[in-house]
């Protein structure tokens, strides 16, 4: 069986006793050596929610990830699990399921040897029999559709199926909170976009509150339910991941979150907006944030909108992607993006090096 | 056209002279090269180890076994193995250690910590058995304070153990520390979230990924402090029947014309040179063929 198909009919709740837990971070700062990796972080994340932590690289996402799971000395702030102060507690202890980027498997040991090994460590008093462990084990390889692996060693599993294996090892021991770094980061694009739907349906089923990291932003848009930007050691903004897309916080979310167009504010760039049919009543700051989908073009008959010249298109699939120039101050060429639909590019019928007017439907003002 | 037309030249008898050709070396290059390796491998390894057995054995096998069961023979055998025995558990623990501390820790001080290690490698093993003296010989620094209390170091069997330690302490964590760095700690991290302590990560997760390189260096260090001369011959004190460890008893036969104690003594370590040279060669076969 391959990812992304429905998951198996069995019922989890006999085999899993998730007790889902909320997670509260309170002015978090971690420095390394001179280096501040993340700079008072505060953080609340409901219990039940599949939230990814989002930035360019070395924002300190995965530090605060390590953090929350104990592997990380946090520094400076507070980690409370449901309320409960955990930062002083070891992370054997802490009932946290955490999957590497690079799987970590143990690489001695069979899927099935992986898989219990965390059933298997428990302390005698809690500890299930090995009859009780096989069940559970195999269980959870159905859960990630891999049972059959289960005599293989890690070095003859894909790196997809893996994945699935480490988590599975890591649901194994019931954790109240499922961290995963960088989960999809070392899988090939059609694998990952199995493994992120099929990760969504699994959160869906097992309703553990859930972390990941990421640097794609179109991974966390499309598998989490809230999303934080991180950058440079700092919360840039939380939220669900319309609320982001729709009304980034800052000039950093609005960039790193899809494409825009920057246009920073002089005379000229004024009234190029203006004509245009962009609203400047509402504007706020300096710099004008343009999705590429809130520009609509037209042939160019009567001068009516913002002018500008096509210059090439691009297939995104559905949508089509058109690179346009128009005349910056001074002379020079500015260029510019735009997104629509296949079908409706193909009823403009345009040419390279057409003339088109613009018309602009909003922009994210930022200082 | 629907047919594919035959090639003109058969591409399979033409592709292995051509491959020889290009990645071989013309036929006299490589006779010699191999010649030249096995003619010296014959001269510097084979002549002589064959020698010593001849030697030990060219008055029979009567003269060999009243040689091996002299009373000093015997003695010297058992220091060795003690010698042996002692250091290389130690050695063990020492080594892994090392590595874990080194390729496990940051620190201040870690790339000193691993030239350091490396030392022992470096100082000539007289040099070695010199520190030894220096520091627990009569004039030496606690050469006072062991008079007083009546410790033998120098010229006894703990300084023959000590200048063994010190020469071996290499061997283990020199084969751990690359394959620790290389492994990562991350399977050790896996398995401290999944509930395990320290200890138990260490047996069931470190342990099993380190034990095949483990061994070598076990190995390693087993034959070199069975073998150790230079650093053993300056603390020892050549006392016959009491600090004599195996090479320095072939020396000291040798020395004094005993020819046939002295290879017979030499037979036995080149058995056990043999020995670890055949375990060594089936752990690096059961390595690869993992």
């Amino acid at each position: 069986m391959e990812a992304g198909q429905p998951l198996t009919g069995i019922d989890n709740h006999l085999i899993f006793e998730i007790s889902s837990m909320s997670i509260l971070l309170s002015n978090i700062t971690k420095k390394f050596g001179t280096f501040t990796a993340l700079d008072h972080v505060s953080l609340e994340i409901p219990e039940g929610e599949l939230v990814a932590l989002l930035g360019p690289s070395g924002c300190g996402k995965t530090t605060l990830l390590r953090i929350i799971a104990g592997l990380e000395h946090t520094g400076e702030g507070r980690v409370l699990l449901n309320r409960k102060d955990i930062t002083d507690q070891d992370v054997s202890h802490r009932g946290i399921g955490f999957v590497f980027q690079h799987y970590a498997l143990f690489r001695h040991m069979t899927v099935f040897d992986n898989v219990a090994f965390g059933l298997r460590v428990k302390p005698r008093r809690s500890r299930p029999t090995e009859t009780e462990i096989a069940k559970k084990v195999h269980a959870l390889l159905e859960l990630v559709q891999l049972d059959w692996l289960h005599d293989r060693f890690p070095d003859q599993l894909s790196g997809g199926q893996r994945q699935r294996i480490a988590l599975a090892r890591a649901l194994a021991v019931e954790p109240s909170v499922l961290l995963l770094d960088e989960p999809f980061g070392a899988l090939d694009a059609s694998v990952r976009k199995d493994l992120r739907q099929w990760l969504r349906n699994l959160h869906h089923e097992l309703n553990v509150t859930s972390i990941f990291v990421t640097h794609d932003q179109e991974e966390a848009m499309e598998v989490a339910s809230q999303v934080v930007v991180l950058n440079h050691g700092r919360i840039e903004q939380q939220g669900s991941p319309s609320e982001i897309y729709d009304h980034p916080a800052n000039a950093f979310v609005s960039r790193f979150i899809g494409q825009t167009n920057v246009f920073e504010l002089d005379e000229h760039d004024s009234e190029w907006l203006q004509s245009s049919g962009l609203i400047f009543t509402a504007r706020e700051g300096k710099v004008a944030h343009i999705r590429p989908h809130d520009i609509e073009i037209e042939k160019s008959i009567d001068n009516s909108g913002a002018a500008a010249t096509l210059k090439d298109w691009q297939h995104l699939g559905a949508l089509i992607r058109i690179e346009l120039i128009k005349n910056g101050f001074n002379g020079s060429d500015a260029t510019l993006y735009a997104e629509m639909p296949n079908d409706q590019f193909k009823r403009l019928q345009l040419n390279k090096g057409d003339k088109v007017d613009l018309r602009i439907r909003q922009a994210h003002w930022f200082h | 056209m629907n047919a594919i037309a035959p090639p003109l030249i058969n591409i399979k008898n033409i592709e292995k002279p051509y491959r020889q050709q290009a990645l071989q070396d013309p036929d006299w290059v490589r006779w010699s090269l191999i010649a030249i390796a096995v003619g010296f491998i014959f001269l510097f390894i084979c002549l002589p180890l064959g020698l010593v057995i001849f030697q030990a054995f060219s008055k029979g096998i009567a003269a060999y076994w009243s040689a091996l069961s002299q009373p000093d023979t015997l003695s010297a055998l058992k220091l060795t193995l003690l010698t042996a025995l002692i250091t290389v558990p130690l050695n063990t623990v020492f080594g892994v250690s090392a590595a874990w501390a080194i390729t496990r820790f940051d620190f201040k001080g870690k790339s000193i910590l691993t030239t350091l290690i490396d030392l022992p490698f470096s100082v000539s093993p007289v040099i070695s058995g010199l520190i030894f003296v220096l520091l627990f010989g009569a004039q030496g620094w606690f050469g006072g304070l062991l008079l007083e209390h009546d410790i033998k170091v120098i010229f006894a069997v703990p300084g023959i153990i000590l200048a063994t330690l010190f020469v071996t302490f290499p061997f283990v964590a020199r084969q751990l520390i690359p394959l620790m760095q290389e492994m990562g700690n991350q399977e050790e991290e896996a398995a401290l979230s999944l509930g395990a302590g320290g200890w138990k990560t260490f047996w069931a997760v470190t342990l099993p990924n380190i034990k095949w390189a483990l061994l070598y260096g076990v190995l390693l260090c087993n034959a070199r402090a069975m073998g150790e001369f230079g650093a053993v011959s300056v603390v020892s004190g050549h006392i016959r029947g009491v600090t004599n460890t195996l090479p320095l008893h072939v020396e000291v036969s040798y020395n004094d014309y005993d020819i046939i104690g002295a290879f017979a003594g030499a037979s036995i370590l080149a058995a056990l040179a043999i020995v670890t040279l055949i375990l060594k060669t089936a752990l690096e076969w059961k390595q690869a063929n993992r």
